[in-house]
C-alpha cells in the first residue's frame, strides 16, 4: 500500500456510522478541539430522507445493544445543504456513509458526493444486517457488494478513499472483502452489526462489546488470507485495551459505534491514548 | 465569563439517598452539569453492567452544599437499571452527562401558567415553577398520581405555586380523578395563557388539548426510553408535525424531550 493511500485512510480512531448523531451532539464531549482532524463517518445517507422505523429501535442486550434504526436521514439534498457543511467547518474528516435501494442510488449518491466540498471519503453500507436496512439494495452474495463498490468507485475521485462496511460474517467475509477490494475499495470496514433479534422476533442487528469476539475472528481470517486488503475494525469497541486488540490482529484502524452511546467521550479518549503508539507498519 | 453551555460527561457522587414514598430520592454532585441546568433538562446515567443509559429529569439543582452544587433526581425502580441506581449508597460513584434536551420555553412576559405534572415524571416542573415565579408568572401547579406514595411533595411548590391542586386516581389524598378528567376545568380556572405538562403520554395529550381547546400554549416533557440521551443514536423517535407543517420524526431526547404539545402527533406516538 502506497503513502499516498494509506495517509487518506482515517485512524487509527474513528465513529462508527449512525452512532455520532449529527456531529453536532458529539462534538460537546470531544475536548476543546472539538471535532477537528476526527474521522467520523455519518449515520447512512439516501436520496431521498427517511423517517425512519417504529420504535422501539434500540433495546439492551446481554453485553450490547439490539438496533433497527430504520437509517433515519434527511436525504442527500438536506445533508448536503447543512449537516455536512457544518461537519467540515467543525474540522471533521467526513466520510459519508451511503445506502441506496439500487445500484444506481449508489452511484448517484457518490456522484453527487464527488462534486461536495469536504468530502474525505465515502464508506459504502453494503453490511446491513438482512432486513433491517428496510429497502436497501440487497446483498445477499460478495459479488453483490462488489458490484455496488465498483458502481460507487467509477464515479468517486480515485484518490479519496471508498471503504467497504461488511457484514461480520465469518463464512464470507474473506471473499467479500477480496471482491470489494478488487472493486475498487480502499480498505473494508468490519464490520456492520450482527443479525439479530429483539425480544418480540423483530429484525435488528447487535451491537457492543457481545459482538467484538466475532468480529476480531473476521478481522483476523481477512488479514490472513487477504493481507493487501487494509481492514477498519468496527465491533464492540470500548476502551484501549479492546481497540488495541484489533491493531494487533492488524486493523489499520478502529471505528467506536455503541460504546459512544454509553459515554460520548469515548472517540476523544482512545484518540488521545492511541494517537502516539500508532504507527503504520504498511508506510515503511 | 459567559455563562457555561453544552453538556458534560462527568463522574457524579451520590450524597444523599432518600425514599419517599415509592420513589428514590438521590442528591448528586455531578461538576458542571448543576451550573448550566435549565427546566425541562435531564440528565443520563450509566448503570453498571448496561450499555444503554438511563435518563432521569433534574428535580431541582442546588448552586451550593456543604458538597458543592448538586442536582437531585427521582428515581422509579421499574427495571434491573434503576433497581441498581436506587440502591446507589452515599459515595458511590457515577458516570453522568448532562445537562441533556431542550428546556421548558419561559414566556417572555408575566402570563398565567398552568403546570400539570403526573408521578415522578412531575419532577422538572418543581424549578420550572420557580423560574416561572422569579419572571413574576401566576402559577398554577398540579401534581397527580395513581395514589399518595407516587405523588411528589408539593410542599416546597407552595413557595413558587399560587396554587397548588393534588389529584389521586385512587382518591387517597386531594381530588379523586386523573388529570384527563379535570385539566379543561384547571385550565379554565387558572387562565391559563400556557400549559406545561410533564407525564405520561395520556397526561401530555389531555393537557395538550385542553390548552389548545383554551386557546393557550402547551409545552410538553415527553418521556421516552432514550437509549444514550445525547441524540448520537436516533433510538427515540417522537413524531411531529414541524413548523413548515410537515410530518417529521425527531429525536425526544435532542430535539425534545420538551416540545409544543400541538405539535407532537398524538396519534403516532
Ligand atoms: C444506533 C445505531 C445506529 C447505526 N446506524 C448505522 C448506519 O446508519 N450505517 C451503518 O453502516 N451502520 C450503522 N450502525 C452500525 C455501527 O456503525 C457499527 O457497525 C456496529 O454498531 C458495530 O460497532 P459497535 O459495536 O462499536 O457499535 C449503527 C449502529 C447502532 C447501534
Amino acid at each position: 500500500m502506497g503513502r499516498g493511500v494509506s495517509a487518506a485512510l482515517p485512524g487509527p480512531v474513528m465513529v462508527a456510522a449512525g452512532c455520532g448523531g449529527t456531529g453536532r451532539e458529539l462534538e460537546p464531549f470531544c475536548g476543546p478541539d472539538g471535532l477537528a482532524g476526527l474521522d467520523l463517518a455519518t449515520r447512512s445517507i439516501t436520496l431521498d430522507a427517511r423517517a425512519g422505523g417504529p420504535g422501539p429501535r434500540v433495546v439492551e442486550a446481554p453485553g450490547g445493544l439490539v438496533n433497527a434504526v430504520g437509517l433515519p436521514n434527511p436525504g442527500l439534498e438536506h445533508f448536503l445543504a447543512t449537516e455536512l457543511p457544518w461537519l467540515v467547518r467543525a474540522g471533521a474528516r467526513v466520510f459519508v456513509s451511503i445506502a441506496g435501494a439500487t445500484m444506481g442510488e449508489y452511484a448517484d449518491l457518490a456522484r453527487r458526493l464527488s462534486r461536495a466540498p469536504g468530502v474525505a471519503g465515502l464508506e459504502v453500507n453494503v453490511g446491513a444486517p438482512d432486513e433491517v436496512g428496510g429497502g436497501l439494495f440487497e446483498v445477499r452474495e460478495p459479488f453483490h457488494a462488489a458490484s455496488v463498490i465498483a458502481a460507487v468507485r467509477r464515479e468517486f475521485p480515485a484518490d479519496r478513499p471508498v471503504l467497504a462496511k461488511l457484514r461480520p460474517d465469518v463464512s464470507r467475509v474473506v471473499e467479500s472483502a477480496r471482491a470489494c477490494h478488487d472493486a475498487g475499495a480502499t480498505a473494508v470496514v468490519i464490520g456492520n452489526s450482527v443479525p439479530a433479534a429483539f425480544p418480540d422476533g423483530r429484525a435488528g442487528g447487535l451491537s457492543g462489546p457481545a459482538l467484538a469476539p466475532i468480529t476480531l475472528r473476521c478481522v483476523g481470517v481477512v488479514r490472513r488470507s487477504v493481507p493487501a486488503v487494509p481492514v477498519i475494525a468496527c465491533g464492540g469497541v470500548h476502551d484501549v485495551a479492546s481497540a488495541r486488540t484489533y491493531l494487533a490482529a492488524g486493523a489499520v484502524a478502529v471505528q467506536v459505534g455503541t460504546a459512544l452511546l454509553h459515554d460520548p467521550t469515548t472517540v476523544a479518549r482512545l484518540r488521545v491514548a492511541l494517537d502516539p503508539s500508532h504507527d503504520l507498519q504498511e508506510d515503511a | 465569563m459567559p455563562e457555561p453551555t453544552g453538556p458534560v460527561h462527568v463522574e457524579g457522587e451520590v450524597v444523599a439517598t432518600k425514599r419517599v414514598g415509592a420513589y428514590r430520592h438521590l442528591t448528586l454532585t455531578a461538576p458542571g452539569v448543576p451550573e448550566r441546568f435549565r427546566a425541562g433538562n435531564f440528565v443520563a446515567v450509566s448503570v453498571a453492567g448496561h450499555v444503554a443509559r438511563r435518563a432521569l429529569w433534574i428535580h431541582r439543582v442546588r448552586a451550593s452544599s456543604a458538597f458543592g452544587p448538586t442536582l437531585d433526581v427521582v428515581l422509579e425502580a421499574r427495571g434491573s437499571g434503576t433497581q441498581w441506581l436506587a440502591a446507589q449508597p452515599v459515595g458511590a460513584r457515577v458516570a453522568i452527562t448532562g445537562p441533556l434536551g431542550r428546556p421548558f420555553a419561559l414566556p417572555k412576559e408575566a402570563v398565567s401558567c398552568l403546570l400539570v405534572g403526573e408521578g415522578y415524571a412531575a419532577a422538572p416542573l418543581f424549578p420550572l415553577a420557580e423560574r416561572l415565579r422569579e419572571r413574576g408568572c401566576a402559577v398554577s401547579l398540579v401534581v397527580s398520581a395513581p395514589d399518595e406514595s407516587r405523588l411528589l411533595s408539593a410542599l416546597e411548590a407552595r413557595r413558587s405555586a399560587r396554587s397548588v391542586t393534588v389529584l389521586t386516581a385512587d382518591g387517597s389524598v386531594g381530588q379523586r380523578g386523573s388529570v384527563a378528567d379535570h385539566v379543561d376545568d384547571l385550565v379554565r380556572r387558572s387562565d391559563a395563557d400556557v400549559v406545561y405538562a410533564a407525564g405520561p403520554t395520556d397526561t401530555l395529550r389531555a393537557a395538550a388539548g385542553a390548552a389548545e381547546r383554551a386557546g393557550a400554549w402547551s409545552q410538553v416533557a415527553v418521556e421516552t426510553a432514550v437509549p444514550c440521551g445525547t441524540g448520537l443514536c436516533h433510538g427515540c423517535p417522537l413524531p411531529v408535525v414541524g413548523e413548515d407543517g410537515v410530518d417529521r420524526v425527531v429525536r425526544a431526547c435532542a430535539e425534545g424531550p420538551v416540545v409544543r404539545g400541538d405539535r407532537v402527533r398524538w396519534d403516532a406516538v
